[in-house]
């Protein structure tokens, strides 16, 4: 079987670096890997990738819908839309946010697992990033705590421990969440000084 | 008819994708001034950046339904986009919007050739004439942009330059660009023209970058755009929830006919995020003015882009037709491929009357009308007063008398 050109494009170059490392750790040949959709077109023209897989919310994807439509009726179809005819596998990879475009011709069974590595490398980011962002605010939110914290002692000439335990009891009678009341303490600490 | 009201939908919460484009206007007027919920309806609007997505997503069932091209739902029930998912429509979100903007540097050209070039005929035939001369010059064609393969942009353009004896294949580069990049490109010097819907021929004229050489419904008055697109299947398990979506969209489109509401729609659509732009490009919607030259005149263009009355949320059968004559036309439907009954399998009158009737609403008793026939004000036939229509004739047409 002849190797696959892989397109990608994809706005993200982490992701598309862990994709396009999966896909060449598996033997594919990745010939491109473009950030943007400016050229899309002429890329695909100079490039003639077999497959393309895209970034789910990349605008360039109506770009691709039309080259599949300047193909048409010609010898050689550069690219047509692979989703399987199936509704399952389908919304699978609409959730991991990846949608591929072939070479007419190829069949399932070649772009499947192409499509595969790519969606369970999209999905693994995603949750990366998730677990990146969810920690990010939490020292973010830890750290305008502590910005509270440090007003309340310096106003009411507490302890470390009793402003804590002033301000949970203060959330917790106003059914705020602590980092919301901090919020709204540290504003204040602004505004009048 | 029976009524639907009391019927219970068969699912309430609904996700349902749209292009930021002024004429996402019903979707969002239905759920931010409360009209779906006033249905028991919770729906999640979501902004996609692409046609292909929002086709993807409906097809997949994680989108309920979607603000489409009008030609998209027929081009997915003839499998022409490979999906194997056919869809329908039972009601359209507006009629016109579009307009096609060439570069300042075109336009220059064309003046050469030409007067009045905010008129189609005038415009193409200038064309038509500095094509020539690039031929001769032996100069490379010009570039012209579309949104999508299978959208009233695409035959509208081609209707254009063909009617001029110009060859939108051959002549011409045409390539498809994303709406919200359109201005940028043309900018950028990488397309000379495109055809495209508001806010974005306002965004290049105001900038200076373009200059407007027709509008949509300067082309055919009166023409279909976008259509509220559902899988046929969909539409078969949730018949209750899909008539409960008609009327809030009807409802919706009745609020927006109303000028006066405008000014709080336009804010609605820039202030939420629906068309994240300066409100000032919202001008066409809120006014129903346009200024095809940054430096021209304001004139007036009531109908270029309309959401109720001259019943343009009925989904005519007859708009179907001539959206598959030019798949056939341009190619996009192979030669030989049975087109058979699929309009009226796409465009559902029958379910738009059912909502329509609901709400005590009048609504066309024919699903289809002559297209091409009517120049000037018409009235349709309903089961009480007539609807006043708007003419629906073709630029290149001799007008019926």
């Amino acid at each position: 079987m002849p190797k696959l050109n892989i397109l990608l494009v994809d706005n993200d170059p982490d992701r598309s670096a862990v994709v396009r490392q999966a896909l060449q750790e598996v033997g594919y040949h990745v010939i491109a890997n473009l950030g943007d959709d400016v050229n899309l077109s002429k890329n695909v023209f100079s490039l003639q990738p077999d497959i393309i897989i895209i970034d789910m919310d990349a605008p360039g994807r109506d770009t691709l819908e039309q080259m599949r439509e300047i193909q048409r009726g010609q010898a050689k179809p550069i690219i047509l839309f692979s989703a399987p005819d199936d509704q399952h596998f389908m919304q699978e990879a609409i959730r991991a946010g990846v949608s591929a475009y072939m070479l007419e011709g190829l069949n399932q069974s070649q772009i499947m697992p192409v499509i595969e590595v790519a969606m369970a490398r999209f999905r693994e980011f995603q949750t990366l990033q998730k677990e990146l962002e969810d920690t990010r605010s939490k020292l973010a939110e830890r750290k305008v705590i502590e910005k509270a914290k440090g007003i309340i002692m310096t106003r009411k000439g507490l302890d470390e421990e009793s402003a804590y335990q002033m301000m949970r009891k203060m959330a917790m009678s106003q059914n705020k969440r602590l980092v919301d009341l901090s919020q709204a303490i540290v504003s204040l600490e602004d505004l009048l000084g | 008819m029976q009524s639907n009201t009391n019927a219970v939908p068969e699912k309430t919460d609904l996700n349902i994708g749209y292009i930021p484009l002024t004429d996402c206007a019903p979707l969002a007027i239905a759920k931010e001034k409360g009209f779906f919920s006033a249905e028991g309806l919770t729906v999640k609007l979501s902004r996609e950046s692409s046609w292909a997505n929002i086709r993807d997503k409906v097809s997949a069932g994680v989108f309920d339904a979607g603000h489409m091209l009008a030609p998209m739902p027929i081009a997915a029930a003839l499998n022409l986009d490979g999906l194997h998912t056919p869809m329908l429509t039972a009601l359209s979100l507006s009629l016109g919007g579009n307009a096609i903007t060439v570069s300042k540097k075109l336009y220059e050209k064309l003046a050469e050739f030409g007067q009045d070039l905010s008129r189609p005929l005038a415009s193409v035939s200038a064309l038509k004439q500095l094509l020539a001369q690039h031929q001769a010059e032996k100069r490379p064609p010009l570039t012209l942009a579309h949104v999508f393969p299978f959208s009233c942009h695409n035959y509208l353009m081609r209707y254009w330059l063909a009617s001029a004896g110009i060859d939108p294949d051959k002549d011409v580069r045409l390539v498809v660009i994303p709406p919200p990049l359109m201005v940028n490109a043309l900018a950028a010097g990488q397309i000379d023209g495109f055809c495209v819907g508001e806010p974005w021929n306002t965004q290049a004229i105001a900038n200076g970058i373009g200059v407007a050489v027709s509008t949509g419904v300067d082309i055919w008055q009166g023409c279909p755009e976008k259509v509220l697109g559902v899988t046929q299947a969909w539409a078969q398990h949730y018949p209750n929830t899909h008539q409960a979506l008609l009327r809030a969209l009807l409802n919706g489109a009745v609020w927006l006919e109303n000028m006066q509401n405008r000014a709080e729609a336009s804010a609605i659509l820039t202030g939420h995020g629906y068309v994240p732009v300066e409100p000032a490009l919202l001008k066409t919607f809120e006014c129903g003015e346009f200024q095809f030259c940054g430096t021209g005149p304001v004139v007036p263009v009531p109908d270029f882009c309309v959401f109720y009355r001259h019943a343009a949320t009925f989904p005519w059968v007859s708009h179907a037709d001539w959206l598959i004559g030019q798949m056939q036309r341009w190619g996009q439907i192979p030669a030989g491929h049975a087109v058979g009954a699929v309009s009226a399998q796409v465009y559902r009158p029958d379910l738009y009357r059912q909502a329509a009737h609901d709400l005590g609403l009048p609504y066309p008793l024919a699903d289809r009308k002559t297209e091409g026939s009517h120049a000037q004000r018409w009235w349709a036939e309903t089961e009480s007063e007539p609807i006043s229509m708007g003419g629906d004739c073709f630029f290149d047409q001799i007008m019926p008398a």
